[in-house]
């Protein structure tokens, strides 16, 4: 499993990422998977700190450039972007392969009656 | 966004990279870090203050908010209140239906497929697996969260508590006594 130690590391060599004295702070379920994914493929050694600090720091500045107001509330936004890149950078997952799955996530919500869990099925990935 | 890291999970999964359960144990270390500590004080507020409790069972999303607490995306929350009559416990297995300002992160077992089916058809054998025993004579009426409304159990005030501060009585309370899976601590547990 990941070492919760790890994580406070983590978040100590990441410059500006919200946390407090125990550790990261997430604001949504998603922000946290966010940053398990990456924790857990840093821990395998796929990448290095400094690359991601890189592509998250570019992720960053980018969306500065285009008028991001930068207060915190959009930092796993660019968190996203940049776990994105990096993993099809690494050849871990192609741009395609994601925008595939994530559509059929969506088929998958859609069909889903609220209230049941929701499952992919092979149909979901149809016409994708 | 929920959406692309759902994706990122499963294709990364598929390939071998990372184990969902090795990223769900990391996350729950934050569960009961950030956001239960808000509900509580939302709790111990209704304990004290009558006005404030009927505030909050008339509107509960502007009462949360007295406090500093909404959702970023203007969720409705409804407080549900438990009495010797009636327990009220929540369920829902999209993990979007949580009240994040109040509760934070979801527990595991809430966005498990085995809890939302049991939860409803035997909620009572649940409550017992979760080490809480009701009365026969009390209702026990179970809420299913929508995207649009979220529930907050507002449990009971333990016996012996008489005169406590609010910070003292918002220590009692529990996640899942908020979420109806569990009671508040009493005075007892807290001594422990």
């Amino acid at each position: 499993m990941i070492d919760p130690a790890a994580a406070r590391r983590a978040t100590q060599a990441l410059p500006g990422i919200p946390r407090d004295a125990e550790g990261p702070v997430f604001r949504e379920p998603w922000e946290a998977q966010a940053f398990a994914i990456t924790l857990a493929l840093h821990e395998q050694g796929l990448f290095t700190w400094n690359e991601w600090a890189a592509t998250l720091g570019a992720e960053i500045s980018r969306a500065q450039a285009m008028g991001d107001p930068d207060t915190g509330e959009t930092y796993y936004r660019h968190w996203l972007n940049a776990l994105e890149k990096l993993v099809a950078e690494k050849g871990l997952a192609t741009a395609g392969a994601l925008a595939r799955c994530r559509e059929a996530w969506r088929r998958a919500c859609e069909r889903t009656p609220h209230g049941q869990p929701i499952t992919l099925r092979p149909e979901d990935f149809a016409g994708a | 966004m929920q959406l692309r890291v759902r994706a990122l999970e499963t294709v990364l999964t598929e390939k071998g990279y990372v184990d969902p359960a090795a990223l769900d144990l990391l996350i729950e270390t934050y569960e009961t870090k950030i956001g239960p500590r808000n509900g509580a004080r939302v709790v111990a507020r209704a304990w004290v203050d009558a006005d404030y409790r009927a505030r909050l069972f008339k509107d509960a999303t502007p009462a949360i908010a007295e406090l500093g607490y909404a959702g970023r995306q203007g969720e409705h929350i409804v407080a549900l209140e438990n009495t010797p009559e009636v327990h009220n416990m929540v369920v829902c297995t999209l993990c979007s239906c949580y009240p994040w300002p109040v509760l934070g992160l979801p527990p595991v077992w809430y966005k498990s497929a085995p809890y939302r089916s049991r939860a409803v058809a035997d909620p009572r054998g649940v409550l017992a697996e979760f080490g809480v025993t009701l009365p026969p004579e009390t209702e026990i009426r179970v809420w299913d969260s929508t995207s649009e409304i979220r529930y907050l159990v507002v449990p009971m005030r333990p016996a012996g508590t008489e005169g406590w501060s609010e910070e003292k009585l918002a220590e009692l309370v529990t996640r899942d006594s908020m979420i109806g899976t569990g009671l508040p601590k009493s005075p007892a547990d807290l001594a422990k």
